[in-house]
């Protein structure tokens, strides 16, 4: 089972009061229902997922039904209702990669990463997903990790991945604690 | 008058306004074509496609429900290229639908399968991955099963529109897509107000009421239970619905016979404590009115309405009054007034009450409602539910002779069975109001200007040289509006009559389904329906609760006075606010810092 944990409670209520903030500044630009989109978005950036407090929270601060935002909210990809993993890594499985041996990527990742496909690793660290088709099928076979992309993948590429990511989630652990 | 256009449907011509739909063309000249996601109140939404039609110069065929007429248009709605397209569709949605019809709980009153078997489908070509959940049964009032349903919206629409409560909405996309409440929590745990319209306009057997008919049966069959039972106003003139009859027939005594067959030992007539209703409330009003008492004072009877007012609009609950529902009245005074009476224990007592309503179930299980120390009500059965046990006994029912309710608490006014429509409940209270306030006779007893079935209506009422305001509303929707317009200081009134269904509890959610050509929340039926509340009333000889004899004796004999020691304790009871709601408990403490 994933052991990432969620916000306390104070920790939950400073971080909603934030996004208060957040939402008030956006609503100079956007109001009413267009409001609903933009606070989710800042929902989703702040929190890295949609707790039921935050969407509970923007429920009564725009006066939109729970359930309307509970539709939209798993209606998108792009919001995700548990704590997504700090290193999201797709692999593209459309035709040209898969073709090109994403398959083989993939089987390498589960087996380095002990996790399925939407899973994601015990230390929260990694999730591992399949995206379509990218639009680089040039470089094929390609994978993702959040915004970088890897492309014409082996699977021996990837222990050394895995090893960078981990390696800057740790530094910044670090210079967080100094601060 | 707006524009008017001129196309041809089927070969005929036909001249309707330019805003009107081609279903509606279709419809004004007798052609249904089918549909199961449209219906007249409610948003448009084109999502089960079987209205399509064709239409001449259009590649595709249309949803005729959201196309728009335009001169000169030549439409075919059953042409037998439509028809095979219509299957397909229909092919479609019963790929993802379960074929247990037999032994589907909707099964004869389903719009799903009349379609089926209209169209003449008799084979399913596609074989598909069907979608898998599990049944909600946590709520009291309300089943739902995912498999059954289609996704054709109307429950969410009607949740939304109609009653302004918005428990429903479609979670996820494609395949996945499912009806829920918020963060998909169970419906007995949700914002859901219990009252049941989603059952009244599902297409199919997604939406059922809680059946309690089982229960029934097995305490029925048990010689060591009197089972009592009660019948509200707005069941009498709907039951018949469901043996063929017209809307608004009058068939009290047929169904008391019909209970005494069934087995149940002593029936009651709800309208006794609709009457007692009137005397506690009236008295409740009276006193508020003259001790500076928190006004306007609000109607308690529709307990779909109270969820409400505890979830959404707290600050009101001081104005409901503290008067139990007739049903809950009813209920304490069996196991208190009438067991003493007839010397039974009330242990032994199994005191069901039917009604037109969903809700009323979540109200019999509400925790406070059991002042004697037994539970109120043990079962409520649905006008549906009891129909059904009739057909499942083999009564037939449209022959029986006629049977008196028995005594003491069998007898009403004419002010009893106005309860079941909009606006009776506040006729009612001031026939009495009236008479108690002034002292003297009521010149007419018909107020007419309360009568009706708009969603809020108005009337200014002399009672003893004060100018009495007071609101008749129906449908919850319109609650919302009209309480922010009070709170704004727009609106100011007295009294306030809720109910929470459109019609009042003749438009309730547990009453026969109306099916075939007339769509779920009808005018014209709710209207028949409510004429015949109205003659039942215009037939008693006594037409005020005060001066029903029975109610003159029960105070007499063991209530004392409206508003007494006895009173208060059996018959009245107490809200509690309910915010933040849609909220699961655990997560309510960081949400209540900003309130």
């Amino acid at each position: 089972m994933q052991t990432i944990s969620l916000p306390e409670k104070d920790e939950m209520k400073k971080r909603l009061r934030k996004l208060g903030g957040l939402i008030d500044q956006n609503a100079q630009r956007e109001n009413g229902e267009g409001a609903l989109m933009g606070a989710l978005h800042l929902a989703q950036t702040e929190f890295g997922y949609l707790p039921e407090e935050a969407m509970d929270f923007i429920s009564k601060k725009l006066s939109v039904p729970a359930s309307h935002i509970y539709g939209m909210a798993t209606f998108y990809n792009y919001f995700s209702l548990k704590p997504k993993a700090k290193y999201q890594i797709q692999v593209c499985k459309g035709t040209a990669c898969y073709v090109g041996g994403g398959a083989r990527i993939l089987g390498k990742l589960k087996k380095e990463l002990g996790v399925e496909e939407g899973g994601s690793s015990p230390d929260g660290l990694f999730g591992l997903g399949i995206t379509r088709c990218l639009g680089c099928c040039g470089l094929s076979p390609v994978m993702q990790v959040n915004d970088e992309t890897h492309v014409r993948m082996v699977p021996e590429k990837i222990p050394g991945i895995l090893r960078k990511c981990r390696k800057m989630a740790k530094n910044k652990a670090a210079r967080g604690k100094k601060k | 008058m707006s524009k008017q256009v001129t196309l041809t449907i089927n070969g005929a011509k036909v001249t309707v306004p330019e805003q009107s739909t081609i279903m509606e063309a279709a419809d004004g000249m007798g052609i249904r074509v089918p549909r199961l996601c449209y219906h007249p109140v409610l948003s448009p939404f084109g999502g089960c496609r079987l209205c399509v039609v064709e239409v001449e110069g259009m590649k595709n065929y249309p949803p005729s429900c959201l196309t728009q007429v335009k001169e000169g248009m030549l439409v075919q709605t059953h042409s037998h290229n439509i028809l095979k397209a219509r299957r397909m569709l229909l092919e479609l949605i019963l790929d993802n639908h379960p074929n247990d019809c037999n032994i589907c709980g909707k099964s004869g009153s389903c719009d799903l399968q009349e379609i089926a078997e209209s169209l003449g489908l008799r084979e399913i070509a596609f074989e598909g991955e069907k979608k898998k959940h599990s049944v909600d049964a946590s709520s009291s009032a309300i089943v739902r099963d995912p498999e059954k349903c289609i996704l054709c919206g109307k429950c969410v629409r009607v949740c939304a529109e109609v009653q302004g409560v918005t428990a429903l909405t479609f979670s996820h996309r494609g395949f996945k897509t499912n009806v829920v409440p918020a963060y998909e929590m169970p419906i007995g745990e949700s914002l859901c107000i219990n009252c049941g319209q989603c059952i009244n306009v599902c297409p199919t057997g997604a939406l059922l009421e809680k059946d309690s008919t089982e229960e029934v049966w097995r305490n029925l069959q048990n010689p060591d239970r009197v089972v009592m039972v009660q019948i509200a106003p707005a069941v009498r003139v709907a039951i018949g619905e469901s043996f063929d009859n017209e809307p608004g027939r009058d068939m009290t005594y047929e169904t008391v016979t019909a209970l005494k067959m069934l087995g149940f030992d002593v029936v009651f007539d709800t309208q006794f404590s609709a009457d007692l209703t009137i005397m506690e409330e009236g008295h409740e009003f009276i006193e508020r009115l003259q001790n500076k008492g928190k006004l306007p004072m609000i109607t308690s009877c529709s307990p779909g309405w109270i969820k409400f007012c505890e979830e959404f609009h707290p600050d009101f609950l001081e104005n409901i009054s503290t008067c139990k529902s007739p049903q809950q009245m009813m209920g304490a005074l069996i196991k208190t007034y009438y067991a003493e009476k007839a010397g039974i224990d009330p242990a032994k007592i199994y005191s069901v009450s039917i009604m037109p309503c969903t809700a009323k179930k979540f109200e019999a299980v509400r925790p406070e409602m059991c002042a004697s120390g037994y539970r109120d009500v043990d079962a409520v059965l649905t006008t549906r539910e009891l129909a059904r046990m009739i057909k499942q006994a083999g009564i037939a029912f449209n022959s029986l002779p006629k049977s008196e309710f028995d005594s003491p608490l069998g007898e009403s006014s004419g002010a009893a069975p106005i309860f079941g429509a909009t606006g009776g409940v506040m006729e009612a209270a001031l026939r009495t109001a009236y008479e108690v306030v002034t002292g003297k006779e009521l010149p007419s007893v018909d107020f007419m200007q309360v009568r009706g079935l708009d969603g809020i209506r108005e009337a200014v009422i002399p009672v003893g040289g004060i100018e009495l305001k007071i609101a008749v509303v129906n449908g919850l929707a319109n609650v919302h509006k009209l309480l922010n317009e009070i709170r704004e200081g727009k609106r100011q009134y007295h009294f306030i009559e809720i109910m929470t269904c459109p019609g009042g509890c003749i438009g309730g959610g547990g009453q026969p389904y109306l099916r075939g050509d007339v769509e779920p929340l009808d005018k014209n039926v709710y209207q028949k329906r409510a004429e015949g509340l109205y003659q039942i009333d215009a037939n008693k000889a006594i037409r005020k609760s005060h001066l029903n004899p029975d109610i003159q004796k029960i105070y007499k004999d063991f209530l004392e006075k409206p508003l007494g020691k006895k009173s208060h304790k059996l018959l009245h009871t107490h809200y509690h606010s309910r915010q933040p709601s849609g909220v699961r408990k655990e997560v309510k403490d960081a949400v209540n810092l900003f309130r």
